[in-house]
């Protein structure tokens, strides 16, 4: 079943194109709840991968496993070629360089400004002189549209700025990929539109790879060209997103196009309720 | 986050006033200000009983600390208490048969030893010996002389 | 039987937190020898840690000087024995209330802000961004806050007892009419630079030492929920002041024997 998925997906791809992230066999659990059991994921260079399922199913928890934060009961996570988690801390640090990550909240450093925000990874990695700094840090912002709002502090910013000065560090150092966590979440519709078209329009300008993790079916499928949809700790579907929203399967439909009722029952499991109403009459 | 000068400044302020305190901690409410070594010289000073004599205790002449007990030992040979004393440099003019003896601040304070001018010509210098020493009062030997004298006026 | 595999699970659950806190001590004192190359990031904490508890420091060290003088006089009066009362303050000041004063103090003020403060910005992500940055949090955030507690320390004890000494001079110079030149001259013939004062240095020292490790590990540990910070916070709080009471016994059993 799994292997006929993947000739499917390799159908959607242009030939020869190499994985840039790799996922085989993942196995993850946090305490006695399993978030993931056995699964396989492949991201390829240059797209847009979202990765798609309904709340709580782990999908924060994949990236930080991609990002090395995390290390699987089971399984290997390669990027790049490189086994994430066989990797020293000089190595993982190396590779994480060229990882950029947006996190849900944006996760600015509270106490810096936002060129410094920018800047800051720069810092840390680089010996670049002032006046360089100053112009690369600009340009990222720019990139952002937020070149005007270099002075402010991230407690100044509304939702969707933070995300996307958050961005713009997450560029800095010109990385292979970036991962964004639930970008579209909390957002206006006019953020949002402004984040999806950041998003395709840095992932091929600057010859990106991308993974969206995300809930939020119209504008993920606006963008992504590949989807994987994920619940109870397996891929369910995978395939671009105009065969997902067609997909025969019951699951799918009623992720993609968000029916209240189907194979995820409304009802969170609970005993039959009028014995449960009446518990202790008796 | 304040800005960078001042965050400099106060740091530094905050630094210099904990050492200035350590300094005058030590300097003005220890005795690390009075220990200073290099400016004294050492006499000694041979004693039959010191009582309960510290190092560290005050020599003072006419009630003016001129030094310190620098160290106390013991003369097998003449069982006596050999104590050191260190006078302060600008002291220089104390006759060699000073007479030193061993008193209590108050009725039950800490013991020093006094020192007496003589009328010698000849000064005190590093190395010298005061001849002449009256030892501690112990008070069961007050006492008991005390008694015992009494003793032998009734019995008379 | 569920008493005992209680107790047990309690054990199991204290070594463990205890293997992670000297872990995590490992490598804070590993990260320490890159602050060399970041003096600022080391600058920045001594102010928030340092600076913003003098006050505090200085304000209770001048008070409890005032009051050890003041109830000093009328105990030591009794006896006419007046004149150690400058000695009763500095000694009292010196080996005990100034380093468990300050330490105490230190907790409430600067160890719940910094456990407070990790906590936080754990639980907006800002550490796993950090991370994900290639920047060890580690290194670039625990490590400057514990050496700025533990070289804090020290100066602000020295600050308390200080002041300690200052506050009690006035009141028993000032307004109880000790003589000064006895309060200063019995006060230095009696107080021994090594015995008291270096004691002194040394226990806020440990204290210090053992304060930030506290706080820094507290706000690590903490569960990234406002619940969990507030937890952490308290936390610190009490745990770095029965540290601080318990160690204060046993260095002072074995300092002053």
């Amino acid at each position: 079943m799994r292997q006929g998925q993947e000739v499917s997906v390799a159908g959607s791809r242009p030939p020869g194109e190499p994985m840039l992230v790799k996922i085989r066999d993942l196995h993850f659990s946090r305490g006695d709840r399993k978030i993931f059991d056995g699964v396989d994921i492949d991201i390829p260079r240059g797209r847009v991968t979202a990765i798609m399922g309904p709340s709580g199913t782990g999908k924060t928890t994949l990236l930080k496993l991609i990002g090395g934060q995390l290390t699987p009961d089971r399984g290997t996570i390669e990027v790049d070629g490189l086994n994430v988690h066989t990797l020293g801390r000089r190595e993982l640090y190396r590779l994480r360089m060229r990882m950029g990550m947006l996190f849900q909240s944006g996760a600015l450093l509270t106490d810096l400004d936002v060129f410094e925000n920018v800047a800051y990874p720069l810092r840390e990695h680089t010996r670049l002189s002032e006046s360089m700094l100053r112009k690369l840090v600009l340009l990222k912002l720019e990139a952002v549209g937020l070149r005007g709002a270099r002075h402010l502090m991230p407690a100044e910013l509304s939702g969707g700025m933070a995300r996307r000065v958050a961005l713009a560090r997450a560029m800095a150092l010109d990385p292979m990929m970036i991962m964004y966590d639930e970008p579209f979440t909390g957002q206006d519709p006019i953020s949002m539109g402004v984040l999806v078209k950041l998003i395709r329009q840095l992932n091929d300008a600057a010859r990106l790879t991308s993974i969206l993790v995300s809930h939020d079916v119209e504008e993920t499928c606006a963008i992504a060209d590949l989807v994987y949809v994920i619940s109870d700790g397996r891929v369910i579907e995978q395939g671009p997103p105009q065969q997902l929203l067609e997909s025969g399967s019951d699951w799918t439909r009623q992720f993609m196009h968000g029916l209240p009722d189907g194979p995820v029952p409304f009802h969170y499991p609970a005993p039959n309720l009028a014995r449960d109403l009446f518990r202790g009459a008796a | 986050m304040k800005t960078g000068k001042t965050v400099e400044i106060t740091v530094g302020a905050f630094v210099a006033a904990g050492l200035l305190a350590l300094f005058f901690l030590a300097m003005k409410v220890s005795n690390l200000g009075t220990l200073d070594t290099s400016d004294t010289y050492e006499v000694v000073a041979h004693f039959d009983n010191i009582g309960s004599l510290k190092v560290k205790a005050p020599v003072t002449m006419a009630g003016v600390e001129l030094g310190r007990v620098a160290s106390i030992g013991f003369d097998q040979e003449r069982y006596q208490a050999v104590v050191k004393l260190a006078i302060y440099k600008r002291f220089d003019r104390i006759p060699d048969d000073t007479y030193a003896k061993i008193l209590t601040a108050g009725l039950l304070g800490e013991q020093y030893v006094g020192l007496d001018p003589g009328g010698s010509e000849t000064y005190l210098k590093e190395g010298s010996e005061i001849e002449i020493t009256q030892s501690a009062m112990v008070l069961e030997e007050v006492i008991g002389q005390f008694i015992f004298g009494k003793a032998r006026e009734e019995s008379k | 039987m569920e008493a005992l595999a209680r107790l047990g699970a309690g054990w199991i659950r204290a070594v463990r937190h205890l293997g992670r806190a000297l872990l995590l001590l490992l490598r804070i004192l590993e990260g320490q020898s890159e602050l060399l190359q970041r003096p600022r990031l080391l600058l920045e904490q001594l102010f928030s840690v340092g600076v913003l508890t003098v006050l505090i420091i200085a304000v209770s060290g001048l008070f409890v000087g005032m009051v050890l003088s003041l109830q000093g006089y009328y105990i030591l009066s009794q006896f006419a024995a007046e004149s150690a009362l400058g000695v009763m303050v500095a000694a009292s000041l010196l080996r005990e209330l100034g380093p468990v004063v300050t330490a105490l103090l230190f907790a409430g003020r600067a160890g719940s802000a910094l456990t407070a403060e990790i906590g936080l910005m754990k639980a907006t992500e800002q550490l796993s961004g950090l991370e994900m940055m290639a920047v060890d949090p580690v290194r670039r955030v625990l490590a400057p806050r514990f050496l700025a507690g533990f070289l804090a320390m020290p100066l602000l004890a020295a600050l308390f007892s200080a002041l300690g000494v200052l506050g009690g001079w006035f009141v028993g110079v000032g307004l109880l009419g000790v003589d000064d030149g006895t309060w200063w001259v019995q006060m230095q013939a009696r107080i021994d630079w090594n015995e008291d004062l270096a004691n002194g240095v040394i226990k806020s020292l440990v204290f210090g030492f053992v304060c930030t490790w506290i706080a820094v590990f507290q706000g690590y540990n903490s569960l990234p929920t406002s619940a969990g910070v507030s937890r952490a916070t308290t936390r610190t709080v009490v745990h770095s002041s029965l540290a601080v009471l318990g160690l204060d016994f046993v260095l002072t059993a074995l300092m002053f024997k």
